[in-house]
């Protein structure tokens, strides 16, 4: 690891302690951010070359608390000084929440994590506020991976710290009853990020699969703050299980290769393994929740030798479970795929006719057809349905992918369903 | 000096068939070719952005006369075929470049490996004036 490597993943580490010190001494969160960020800016250029100080924490603590002040000097900032004095008189710890100076460096991070994806947030606010508040990356950085503009990113970034603030959160861990609905939106705003990372629709794929190592390393946190909740161990079995398909899920030209079609050698053994184990260990200790009942079906999709080796009952008794928890179509037209494997593809289709009312004219539903009328050995009408699809997907690589199937269908109409 | 290379679902001078018919051999070259040509003019730096767009069925038209409730038409419209498919912003040092740029993109190969001869509209974006102007 070079000097510069390093020091970034020191300082990302540290980031949300940082901050924990400086809005537990100052309170105003929105500008101990700023301030936390100019001092890992610094951080960042002065260490590689000059040396890493003796008591890295420390340092960014004194030069985060040196940039607050100059934040707060000078008529400008003459407002925000009286705001924040307003602050300081407020008393920190209201009734049920734990007790502010008792809490360690690492419930600091699970508290401004639940800040950053507190509810009154969209997760479109939530996420980047989420990787420059805890995961230290700069604004620059998640402007990249999202592809806009850096002042678009820094405003939106602002706006979701000013959304917080009018929250009127005392910076604490909530109270016990409500910990497990604020993790609900946590781990939601983790799951979206994962998934920007890797349903990749367009840019430079490197800033993009990024996000989902940063989802995990976020996850990681999580599960070191709270390992007492499934869901969060679940979630990062979830995304352990998903991107060990990573480079099994693309050709060399970026095309799309699915599931079935996948060459199972390229999967990462390591990721599987690792996920397995940590599904493992949740279930059967009680209320399986979403994020591991989807964990489950991706294990059980991970450890099979082929598509069609795979456990088809088990998986559809999980999308069952599944369906019973959450009121998301795709989660019923995942229903029918797995319907489809185990009773037929007529059985698979006759569970989609009733899913036009909840999915509309969506691209997946078109494309879920098109495969199970292919398996069904109408040709054509599959065909249609795969340029239906095509034509509606918001996706560059599945419109590819399915103008494909067209044309494979449609150029050679006598080559019957796949086996 | 910077240049939008416009491309609409309009028809193509070598009259081939919409994607969906070709041979998924031919579609992965047209693929290929886009990539390729987008990793050299990423590499000889004049790639600003490269963007295709939803298909016309996803497309929406929004008219507000500035008050009361806007009139939103969705797609498919009779006129999808002047619709924007997609784009590429370059930016490089002469218009004759540019157009070289959309000569090639024109010759992307389509079925049997020819050359569609997609029109690439090709338009200069306004800069800032200059700054003693």
């Amino acid at each position: 690891m070079s000097n510069t490597e390093s020091t970034e993943s020191l300082l990302r580490e540290l980031a949300p302690q940082v901050l924990g010190a400086l809005v537990r001494r100052y309170g105003d969160f929105a500008d101990c951010e700023d301030a936390v960020q100019e001092a890992l800016i610094a951080a960042a250029t002065d260490w590689p070359g000059g040396g890493q100080p003796d008591h890295p924490l420390g340092w960014l603590i004194r030069v985060a608390s040196r940039r607050l002040a100059n934040l707060h000097r000078g008529d400008i900032a003459r407002r925000r000084r009286e705001e924040l004095a307003a602050s300081w008189s407020r008393s920190p710890a209201e009734p049920g929440h734990a007790e502010p100076e008792a809490a360690s460096g690492r419930d600091d991070t699970l508290i401004i994590i639940l800040m950053c994806c507190h509810p009154s947030l969209t997760p479109a606010s939530a996420i980047p506020l989420t990787l420059r508040a805890v995961g230290g990356l700069t604004t620059r950085e998640i402007a990249a991976a999202f592809l806009v503009q850096e002042p678009t990113m820094a405003q939106r970034i602002s706006r979701a710290k000013a959304t917080v603030k009018a929250s009127g959160e005392p910076f604490a861990l909530p109270p016990p009853d409500q910990l497990s609905e604020r993790l609900r939106s946590v781990l939601h705003v983790l799951y979206l990020l994962f998934n920007e990372g890797y349903i990749t629709s367009s840019g430079p794929d490197l800033a993009r699969s990024d996000l989902s190592g940063e989802a995990i390393r976020l996850a990681r946190i999580m599960r070191a703050s709270v390992p007492q909740d499934p869901e969060v161990t679940g979630l990062l079995a979830l995304m352990l299980l998903t991107d060990a398909r990573r480079s099994a899920r693309s050709g060399p030209a970026g095309e799309l290769i699915p599931l079935a079609e996948q060459d199972r050698a390229r999967w990462d053994a390591g990721l599987i393994a690792e996920g397995v184990d940590l599904i493992s260990g949740v279930l059967g200790s009680g209320h399986a929740g979403e994020y591991q009942l989807q964990a489950a079906i991706a294990a059980i999709h991970d450890q099979a030798t082929s598509h069609g080796a795979t456990d088809w009952p088990q998986i559809l008794a999980l999308y069952r479970l599944l369906e019973t928890m959450t009121a998301n179509p795709m989660v019923a037209l995942n229903r029918a795929v797995a319907t489809a494997m185990v009773n037929g593809p007529r059985a698979g289709l006759a569970l989609l006719d009733g899913l036009g009312a909840r999915l509309g004219d969506h691209h997946r539903l078109h494309s879920v057809r098109a495969h199970l009328l292919e398996q069904a050995g109408d040709v054509k009408a599959a065909a249609d349905e795969f340029r239906a699809a095509a034509a509606r997907t918001g996706n560059l690589r599945e419109r590819h992918y399915l103008a494909t199937q067209a044309a494979r269908l449609t150029a050679e109409p006598r080559r019957a369903a796949r086996p | 000096m910077r240049f939008m290379l416009l491309q609409n679902y309009g028809a193509v001078e070598s009259d081939c068939a919409p994607m969906t018919e070709w041979s998924p051999a031919d579609i992965k070259a047209h693929i290929e070719f886009q990539h390729a040509l987008n990793a050299e003019l990423a590499q000889r730096g004049e790639l600003v952005d490269a963007q295709g767009l939803a298909g016309p069925e996803l497309a929406k038209f929004v008219v507000w006369d500035g008050s009361g409730v806007p009139v939103v038409t969705d797609g498919p419209f009779p006129e999808a075929k002047e619709l924007l498919a997609g784009y590429r912003l370059v930016d490089v040092e002469t218009t004759e470049r540019a157009i070289e740029i959309a000569a090639q993109a024109s010759a992307a190969p389509g079925p049997r490996g020819l050359a569609i001869r997609q029109p690439i509209e090709v338009r200069q974006v306004l800069s800032a004036p200059d700054p003693e102007l």
